[in-house]
């Protein structure tokens, strides 16, 4: 396992290399990064133009030019923004920490209800609960994050300071503005709207997700055999049928958690949130190549990351499965 | 004779379906004396696996279970799931058709040994361990111990039905239910796995009941032979008997169909099993029988004797001499 492991990092650093090129690629034919710059310093002299096609690796030669920007990523000389001539990583990392904060919460809230709606709702095919389930979970999944958030927005902030006078959860930003320093019981309050819009997609995904893979092991005939051993039920459903239906369900967990790290686009914008998603799309926005590229390297990363550990995980669950 | 271990009176099995009632058993009396091995035979939907799923509670919710079914004087039908969960593995336990999918793929097999000793006796898990590999040993697996830690699909088929049957043995049932143990199987493994079943039938006493289509491995290791067709015995008696002087038309069909040496064509019986979400008046098998008259449609003929066998065609005697 460990062996395989390794391996696979090993073989993550020539994907990573590929992929990224192919990035610059686009970028570059996208974007027109030279281009970006001029419009955004109109009063550039040719000195300085010169200077940021070198630094940013943005030789004609594609080839050449992307392994002058490697060797300048890698040793961590990063060029700063177009805009505003800011550092990149404290901004990155500050656009990650905000989408690792929102991502995890939602998730963690939506896959938890989603696989306990799943489970009450497959535990009685057909019943009452089992509608019930299927329908929330059927208008979850056909409502768009841009429809609830501005649901949300209106229910919370809007009409609540009209019945009530005020708020009652903020409906943009991580602080209110003018706020320094770390607050915990603010963050939170910012907090909950994205995370419910957010989480209430991850539920109705979860809990069919769930209900579908414990029907099948239900179903299944060592389901039979563990009942014909005069165990309790619930011994029945945790030991025998919970561990089998989870199995698929963890794998792609895995693998819906890693995408979280390219931003909740949408959510973030709508919120103000300054995540990921806003990074990404006001850099995009600008043509911004020195903020663009680190970027999707992160995303790339991330993705290469978590489709490893969905395998790992996947191979830990089920002894049937042999890492090679 | 001594009563009986297992005694199953007028046992009626109905599955709630979407389109309407199926009944699926239809009053059987049957009797699993100690030690035994008997066989209950008939066709795929006979409700001979389903008769004794019922007994030992394990039908889905949507079957309603009537008659009695009493296990050492214990009445079944109608027991509280406690009640029953303290029956099933203990006094009574199963071994299923397919032991690929009757094992937890996700789990040890010892371990899947040791939760059925642990389900019903206070043994430590230690002890448990050592029993579990003591069983696997029993029924002829070699190198129990290191084979405990291993998983079912490291398993060949006949190695994981030995499986079974060591977890369907560990607490030394009154009663074993085996539910077409072979089919699955290869049939050079099949020999093998009824030669386990018939040692632990002899070395823990236990009586077996071997359900089966199979009536070659029936006269291998069978007593008594039930005959089931759409959910009623149509035919009971002695193994030898019924091999050699069938009462029942169903019967005589059965045996006709056997491969045999020497004899050319395999002789099909004719038609299709009667639909049990309208089960026909009368005797089940008439649509199909070829001797078959009118009184055969007034009511459901009971077993009586014929000869040395039960025989529910009421024109058995008649036709004996005729075959």
């Amino acid at each position: 396992m460990l062996k395989y492991v390794v391996r696979r990092l090993a073989w993550s650093i020539p994907t990573l290399c590929f992929v990224t090129f192919l990035v610059y690629v686009a970028l570059r034919i996208g974007t027109n990064p030279v281009e970006s710059y001029k419009r955004i310093n109109p009063r550039a002299s040719p000195e300085k133009i010169a200077q940021y096609i070198d630094v940013n690796g943005l030789d004609p030669n594609y080839v050449r030019g992307y392994f002058r920007w490697l060797v300048n990523f890698i040793t961590l000389d990063w060029p700063r923004s177009i805009k505003g001539s800011r550092e990149v990583a404290p901004a990155l990392k500050d656009a990650l920490a905000n989408t690792l904060r929102l991502g995890t919460a939602a998730s963690v809230v939506g896959i938890t209800v989603g696989l306990l709606l799943g489970i009450f709702a497959a535990l009685r095919p057909g019943g009452r609960r089992d509608v019930a389930v299927n329908t929330a979970a059927f208008v979850g999944i056909s409502i768009p994050p841009y429809v609830s958030a501005i649901l949300f927005q209106l229910f919370f902030a809007v009409y609540w300071s009209r019945w009530f006078g005020s708020t009652l959860f903020p409906t943009s930003g991580v602080y209110p503005p003018g706020q320094t320093g770390f607050n915990l019981g603010l963050m939170i309050r910012h907090m909950v709207l994205p995370t419910m819009v957010v989480a209430i997609q991850i539920i109705a995904v979860y809990a069919r997700y769930m209900r579908s893979s414990l029907l099948d092991v239900l179903s299944s005939e060592y389901m039979r055999t563990a009942r014909s051993k005069g165990i309790s039920e619930r011994r029945v459903l945790f030991k025998h049928g919970l561990r089998n239906a989870l199995i698929p369900v963890v794998t792609i967990a895995a693998l819906d958690v890693g995408s979280i790290v390219g931003g909740l686009i949408i959510t973030e914008n709508i919120f103000s949130y300054p995540g990921m998603g806003k990074y990404f799309l006001s850099a995009f926005g600008e043509g911004d190549f020195p903020l663009l590229m680190p970027w999707m390297v992160l995303i790339v990363f991330s993705v290469l990351l978590f489709n490893l550990l969905a395998d790992v995980s996947y191979a830990w669950l089920d002894p049937r499965i042999r890492l090679e | 004779m001594p009563t009986p271990i297992l005694e199953i009176r007028n046992l009626q099995v109905t599955f709630n379906t979407p389109v309407g009632p199926l009944v699926a058993v239809r009053g059987v009396d049957i009797d699993v004396h100690a030690g035994e091995m008997l066989a209950v035979v008939g066709e795929s939907g006979s409700g001979k696996s389903v008769s004794f799923l019922a007994a030992m509670g394990l039908l889905p919710r949507s079957a309603t279970v009537t008659g009695s079914a009493l296990l050492d004087g214990q009445q079944l039908v109608g027991m509280t799931p406690k009640q029953m969960r303290s029956v099933r593995g203990r006094l009574m336990s199963m071994i299923f058709q397919d032991p690929l999918s009757a094992l937890n793929p996700v789990h040890r097999v010892g371990a899947q040994i040791t939760e059925m000793l642990r389900a019903h006796t206070k043994m430590s898990e230690r002890a448990a361990n050592a029993r579990a590999v003591e069983l696997l040993e029993i029924v002829g697996i070699p190198q129990p111990g290191d084979r405990a830690m291993q998983y079912p699909h490291e398993f060949s088929g006949g190695m994981r039905q030995r499986v079974v049957i060591a977890m369907a043995i560990a607490n030394s049932p009154k009663v074993l239910i085996a539910d077409e143990p072979t089919t699955a199987l290869d049939v050079t493994v099949q020999a093998q796995i009824l030669e386990v079943i018939q040692r632990v039938q002899v070395q823990f006493g236990t009586a077996v009941v071997l359900i089966t289509h199979d009536l070659g491995v029936v006269a291998r290791v069978c007593e008594r032979v039930n005959v089931m067709y759409a959910g009623c015995f149509v035919e009971r008696g002695n193994v030898h008997g019924i091999f050699e002087q069938p009462t029942h038309p169903y019967t005589r069909g059965l045996l006709a169909s056997l491969p045999q040496t020497g004899v050319g064509r395999l002789v099909p019986i004719a038609g299709f099993p009667p639909n049990m979400l309208r089960p026909p008046s009368g005797c089940a098998f008439r649509a199909r029988c070829d001797h078959a008259v009118e009184a055969c449609g007034s009511a459901i003929p009971p077993l009586v004797p014929v000869g040395e066998s039960e025989s529910a065609c009421i024109r058995a005697s008649e036709l004996m001499g005729r075959k």
